[in-house]
């Protein structure tokens, strides 16, 4: 069980306020993500959820029971933090071992479970090590697999993978998945990376300034962004969001559409432009054009086979079932 | 330094500061090696124009034979040991208070810090004077008002009213030591405890003290280095009388009461080898702990 409900939770440092009142529910066995520029909240947010900040107004539910009030430590749920925040001299089994000892549980249920975590978690040939004898990615593991033994309702995750170099963070994403599906366990996790938050949620939660901008699957925010926040925000490479004469031939104040989403030719189409940089990653190019009907120069996703040559000139012709028009206040028209 | 030009500059540049340093360590020690073998009692005429008597180790001999030594000793460990104990104790308890958010954060720290700049003649016979003297103490008062019997302090408790003296000299050192080890403990540590159920006094025990004890070991080797030689606060106070003689007021007493020189230096010589076991036995705990 691990249904999360935030009912008007608002938090203020001082005068300054962090977070205005906002509602959110997470499910019982939801992958939520939490997603937004640095600074907008999140880990915020995430500690008002985990207790380690009292909130200013508001309450926070778990599996029905009102939790405003209750200290971290009771309201079942798992923290990992974003420097792993491990006991440094202790050792990789003491350390997973930490919560259960403070939990009292008996001798053998502990080695027990701090044996299977390190099991699943490929920490057992350096269980005896301390934290600063291992690798990140290890470190990593290990702060994982001290949240895990406590079998909690809900893991919360902050930035998690932020201190481990490319490759390791496409692995343990990939674990981290996989360790969602194999628990079942409602999770939380904050990132800026919208990547991450596109490759593993269930629920993706934007968030800018402290105020929730939309909620939804990753395929809805893709297809549906409410905002033209959420529109420049999901999606790699960003979507070209394109003001002026052009948008308001479709009553407009912007409109949106994503690189993958214009075709490129040589001969005609809807805008004429130059070629500026070419991005070749082998399975696609992206093509920097520079339109005479827009200010700033289009993204354009093309096949990886496309090579065209600085300055040559192109035609781009947007797909129309895929743009997005945005108004004045920057709100989706249907 | 990779040069072998930049590491001769650095010689040369280094080279002033080693030759004052030689002359101002070796050189006494050399005097007391070898005044330590010598028979040297000005009263009794000796000089050094006249030449000295080599005594071999005689000297050494009735130094650590006579009554006075294995007490002073004594007196020195526990002096050294109890103010250790206090200092860390108290040093502990206080910079957690101080590591707390409060109103006037800055000036509280400055005063708890402000025993330190005071010299230990000076501290000494403050509280000598004001605090612990039988008829005019603030402590005498303090007694006579819940209706006590003054106590005679440096009379009839007179070592412990030595280690509190010092105790109040050195608390200062320990907390600032131990307040910036506690500040540079991780937050996200001492909440992941909190989320893992760990309560304050288990946070406090499991957390804070064992990142602690690089801190701690440091203060226990730089204050007993400095412990063992405490002699101002005996001199004023008590003058190593009522079983307040450490080994270095002892060492004093030979030189200069009894003018015995060449017994005086033999127990110098003492105190180095004393001073040394206790720094190699320390430097190995500081070592071990240093390079976690
Ligand atoms: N303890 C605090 N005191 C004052 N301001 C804070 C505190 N913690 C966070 N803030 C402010 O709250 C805002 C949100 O911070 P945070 O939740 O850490 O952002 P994010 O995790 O999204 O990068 C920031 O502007 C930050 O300066
Ligand atoms: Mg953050």
């Amino acid at each position: 069980m691990g249904r999360i409900v935030l009912n008007q939770v608002s938090k203020s440092f001082g005068s300054t306020e962090v977070i205005p009142p906002l509602d959110l529910a997470i499910e019982d066995g939801e992958f939520a993500v939490f997603v937004g520029p640095s600074g907008c909240g999140k880990s915020t947010l995430l500690r008002l959820i985990a207790g380690l900040e009292d909130v200013s107004g508001g309450v926070v539910q778990i599996d029905g029971k009102d939790m405003t009030d209750v200290p971290p430590a009771k309201r079942g749920l798992a923290m990992v933090f974003q420097s792993y925040a491990l006991y440094p001299h202790m050792t990789v089994r003491k350390n997973i071992a930490f919560p259960l000892r403070m939990a009292k549980m008996p001798k053998a249920e502990v080695n027990k479970r701090v044996n299977d975590a390190a099991e699943i978690l490929n920490l057992t040939d350096y269980i005896d090590r301390r934290p600063g004898q291992l690798s990140g990615g290890q470190r990593q593991r290990v702060a994982i697999g001290r949240a895990i033994v406590r079998e909690p309702s809900a893991f919360l995750f902050d930035e998690p993978l932020s201190n481990l170099d490319a490759a390791l963070r496409g692995g343990m994403r990939l674990e981290i998945s996989e360790m969602h599906k194999r628990l079942d366990t409602t999770m939380i996790y904050v990132t800026h990376d919208q990547v991450e938050a596109m490759t593993m949620a269930d629920k993706i939660v934007v968030l800018q300034a402290g105020v929730i901008e939309q909620v939804g699957s990753p395929l809805e925010l893709y297809r549906a962004p409410c905002n033209v926040f959420v529109a420049g925000f999901i999606g790699s490479p960003r979507m070209n969001l394109l003001t002026g004469a052009e948008a308001q031939k479709h009553n407009a104040t912007t409109i949106g559409i994503r690189p993958e989403h214009l075709s490129i030719s040589n001969e005609s189409g809807t805008w004429e432009g130059t070629v500026g940089v070419s991005e070749h990653l082998g399975s696609d190019s992206f093509f920097h054009v520079q339109c005479a009907a827009f200010e700033n120069p289009l993204t354009v996703r093309a096949d990886g086979g496309l090579e065209l040559s600085y300055g040559s000139k192109v035609f781009l012709s947007p797909d129309m079932a895929h743009m997005h028009y945005f108004d004045a206040n920057g709100l989706r028209i249907e | 330094m990779a040069t072998q030009q930049s590491r001769s500059a650095a010689r040369l540049m280094m080279a002033p500061a080693v030759v004052l340093l030689m002359g101002w360590m070796l050189v006494p020690l050399i005097m007391t090696l070898f005044f330590s073998f010598k028979k040297y009692v000005p009263l009794r005429g000796d000089t050094i124009g006249n030449g000295l008597d080599w005594v071999g180790l005689q000297n050494y001999e009735r130094f650590i034979s006579s009554s006075s030594f294995w007490p002073s000793v004594q007196t020195t460990l526990i002096i050294v040991i109890s103010v250790l104990l206090i200092t860390i104790f108290l040093g502990v308890l206080l910079a957690l208070l101080l590591d707390q958010p409060m109103w006037g954060q800055g000036v509280i720290r400055i005063l708890v810090i402000s025993p330190f700049f005071v010299m230990p003649t000076v501290s000494a016979l403050v509280w000598k004077n004001m605090f612990m003297d039988p008829v005019n103490g603030i402590l005498a008062h303090l007694w006579k008002f819940f209706g006590a019997e003054p106590i005679q302090w440096l009379s009839h408790e007179s070592l412990p009213s030595i280690i509190m003296i010092v105790s109040w000299q050195w608390l200062p050192f320990a907390t600032l030591i131990l307040l910036t080890a506690i500040q540079s403990l991780d937050r996200e540590q001492l909440e992941a405890a909190e989320m893992d159920g760990a309560q304050r006094l288990k946070r406090f025990w499991h957390i804070v003290l064992p990142h602690l004890s690089r801190a701690i070991t440091i203060v226990i080797l730089i204050q007993t280095i400095f412990l063992l030689s405490i002699f101002a606060e005996i001199f004023v106070t008590t003058g190593g009388a009522f079983g307040t003689k450490t080994l270095t007021y002892l060492i004093f007493q030979r030189v200069f009461d009894s003018q015995n020189i060449g017994l005086g230096s033999a127990g110098g010589v003492y105190a180095i080898i004393l001073a040394n076991i206790v720094a190699i036995f320390l430097m190995r705990i500081v070592g071990k702990n240093l390079d976690k």
